[in-house]
């Protein structure tokens, strides 16, 4: 039972910490804000859980504590990092940075010009 | 909603005075008889039983943790392929939904989606814009998103 639990914790680490450089070299590796965000928001957040759902067992199993300010941390990492990756991506759109140039459609900036043509006549 | 829940508890404490025993397991008991009989009488109620949406909220978290873990190893798989192979866009996505409660939750929900990041929320509260890694079939993960994630939405909602 303990050596399981702590293959299953070193695994559980180990991937986090896998998960976190494989994101950190794409925000190196992806061409623009947009995509760099994808890696930063999803990879990043799971990398962390992992991390820290390797620790919350960790003092779970070998120090017979249940740790609720992992879990506390687990949900509150699960619940804020979507919304930064939203609130960078609108930012860098709204101030005017551009997609990359490959990017094949874009919606938003369509209806942006269109609001502003109908606006225009009046 | 809220209203079931206070009887459910009022029905348990009145289960407590009526055996004088102040433990947690007896508060156990009268809770699952009182939510027995609230299930029991629910068509006196103008909404559902409120276990039912309960349900309904585990299953949407089971669904937030499945698209965590789909929508990185999709990301992680873009990132270590020798050749960036990704056509990145912006499509937007009508919803039906109505509430702001809503819609925060389902551009959550989208943030977290395979390849799929909220980027904008329009000022009538109803189109969303989504950048996309991947945007070559972009109805398609339209019809997924509205499939799967405001069904489960809206049956937490709604009931």
């Amino acid at each position: 039972m303990s050596a399981a639990g702590e293959w299953i914790i070193g695994l559980l680490v180990l991937a986090g910490a896998v998960i976190g450089v494989i994101s950190a070299f794409g925000l190196i590796r992806l061409p623009d804000v947009y995509l760099r965000s994808h890696a930063a928001t999803k990879s990043a957040t799971l990398g962390v859980l992992f991390i820290l759902v390797g620790a919350f067992l960790y003092f779970w199993l070998y120090m017979g504590h249940v740790s609720a300010k992992l879990l506390l941390g687990i949900a509150f990492v699960f619940i804020t990092s979507p919304v930064a990756g939203h609130l960078n991506g609108r930012a860098a759109y709204r101030s005017g940075v551009p997609l990359w140039e490959r990017s094949v459609r874009d919606d938003w900036a369509k209806e942006q010009h269109r609001q502003s043509a109908s606006r225009a006549p009046e | 909603m809220a209203l079931q829940l206070l009887l459910n508890l009022i029905i348990a404490f009145v289960w407590m005075f009526l055996a004088n025993d102040w433990s947690a397991s007896r508060f156990v008991v009268g809770y699952l008889i009182g939510a027995a009989c609230i299930g029991l009488l629910h068509r006196f109620w103008p909404y559902d039983f409120y276990l039912k949406r309960l349900w309904a909220v585990c299953k949407l978290l089971v669904l937030f943790v499945k698209e965590l873990f789909i929508s990185s190893f999709g990301v992680l798989l873009h990132i270590v392929r020798p050749r960036l192979t990704i056509r990145p866009g912006i499509f937007t996505l009508r919803t039906e939904l109505r509430s702001d409660w809503e819609i925060t939750l389902l551009s959550c929900l989208i943030c977290l989606t395979p390849g799929t990041l909220t980027l904008n929320v329009a000022p009538d509260g109803q189109t969303l814009h989504i950048h996309a890694i991947d945007i070559e079939d972009a109805d398609e993960l339209a019809r997924q998103i509205k499939d799967s994630f405001e069904k489960a939405i809206m049956e937490v909602t709604r009931g």
